[in-house]
């Protein structure tokens, strides 16, 4: 039973993975390949030891399904979009996009016209991904099993690539905001010359390199903890509904239905809090002053 | 937990996802938005109006109707004032119109009596020279004593 749980749970948190697998290399089943070749993994160790070049097929795809499920609808209303009496869509779409435009110019004061839909399409489209962990666990993955695909996993959101994806861009608009609005020799002045300054060249100079290793690494955790928070907290969840998938079926409802209903909260916290960051993080690459 | 290709494909649909809102989701909803807020302050700025008119209008036509009503009351006072004259003069007219009525009547009476008095005279002198006649038995010879009878008409 340990075995078989274990297994289950590994089942669960492999990827469907498109990628290369070298030349020489003995698969699963025994097979030697010949030729490098582009497969899918047909266990972890394979998908593991294709390396860098390689896809998660799952993830990428309800990613991309689900974010043109959010831009789909949202153009519906944009197109149908009336300054007179709104319609039930138009309403909800209007309340979502109030409820961004309201967050952005909160914190955000200057004028920028990428950061508010930037921030909008990050909160629906994160969302929409976390709320995916709350299709029961094994529903998705046994369809797909009858269609013949060994690995599914439904939620985006735990993979820990889609966050980083995500940070990453957000990391680029960081670096390119900050170049653009305070020039190159702003940014740098603003990674060596803060937080340790002093008028006195010389000490200035012998500061450098501790300012530059303190923002450097400030600079770099903002990308990495959006990515990891998000996904700790998505894979967090989705390990649990796991666990809980793993009791016998009568007793289920027990700990899975109050585990849902709290990972509602959750999956709207972390789609909030990944906005704000990013809004946040946005904001002080326009902002000139340290 | 394997980092690869699948962050880069991330990042490019996030990438098109983004550009998608923002050139053909945002700008409509946000448009629609500001155009409702508009109007809905277009809206309450007309009532706001319309109220502000409502009570100049209200203001006028107080003022106007205290207006009519002075002027009614001066139109009024006119009249009266007027009626009165009419009245006054009215009376006048008739007092004067009495007045040379009595007036013609008394001349007229003056001129009747001092007719009849002529009548009565020449009558009294045919009497009186037939009541002498009567009384001398004779004839008068009303030729001869026609000077003192005119003398005698006269005198009555």
């Amino acid at each position: 039973m340990a075995g078989s749980a274990s297994e289950y749970i590994q089942h669960h948190l492999q990827n469907l993975t498109y990628g290369k697998l070298p030349a020489g290399y003995e698969r699963a089943d025994g097979t030697v390949l010949q030729d490098a070749t582009w497969t899918l993994a047909h266990t972890g160790r394979e998908a593991s030891d294709m390396g860098f070049w390689a896809l998660h097929i799952d993830s990428l795809g309800w990613a991309v399904a689900l974010g043109a499920l959010f831009l789909f609808i949202f153009r519906l209303a944009a197109k149908r979009a009336t300054s007179d009496q709104p319609g039930g869509l138009q309403n909800f779409v209007e309340v979502m996009v109030e409820f961004v435009d309201q967050s952005v110019k909160e914190t955000f004061h200057g004028k920028n016209k990428v950061i508010a839909p930037l921030s909008l399409t990050i909160f629906c489209w994160v969302f929409l991904m976390n709320l995916m962990d709350l299709v029961p666990v094994d529903f998705l993955p046994q369809l797909f099993h009858l269609m013949g695909l060994e690995y599914m996993k439904v939620v985006p959101t735990t993979d820990v690539n889609v966050t980083l994806g995500m940070s990453l861009s957000v990391f680029a608009l960081i670096i390119y905001y900050s170049l653009k609005v305070k020039g190159v020799g702003g940014f740098v002045g603003e990674l060596t010359l803060h937080p340790f300054s002093s008028d006195n060249l010389f000490l200035k100079i012998l500061l450098v390199p501790i300012n530059f290793l303190l923002e450097g690494v400030s600079l770099i955790a903002k990308p990495i903890s959006l990515a990891l928070r998000l996904f700790g907290n998505l894979y967090a969840g989705e390990l649990i509904f796991i666990l809980i998938a793993l009791l016998p079926f009568w007793a289920q409802w027990a700990l899975s239905v109050p585990w849902a209903i709290f990972h509602i909260l959750v999956i709207t916290l972390q789609a909030f809090i990944f906005m704000m960051l990013t809004i946040v993080y946005l904001s002080m690459a326009h902002e000139d002053s340290h | 937990m394997n980092i690869n290709l699948t962050m880069i494909g991330q990042a490019i649909a996030f990438f098109i996802f983004v550009v998608f809102c923002m050139k053909y989701v945002w700008p409509p909803i946000m448009a629609a938005l500001q155009e409702r807020q508009k109007k809905i302050a277009d809206g309450l700025a007309a009532s706001d109006r319309a109220a502000r008119d409502l009570e100049l209008a209200q203001e006028k036509s107080a003022q106007e109707l205290r207006e009519a009503k002075q002027q009614a009351a001066g139109l009024i006072e006119q009249a009266n004032k007027r009626a009165a004259q009419i009245v006054e003069a009215s009376k006048d007219d008739a007092r004067k119109e009495g007045q040379k009525l009595i007036e013609q009547a008394k001349a007229e009476i003056e001129q009747e009596r001092n007719q009849a008095r002529d009548a009565l005279r020449a009558e009294i002198a045919t009497i009186a020279v037939a009541g002498a006649e009567k009384i001398l038995e004779t004839s008068v010879d009303a030729s001869k004593h026609n000077e003192m009878l005119e003398k005698l008409a006269a005198e009555l």
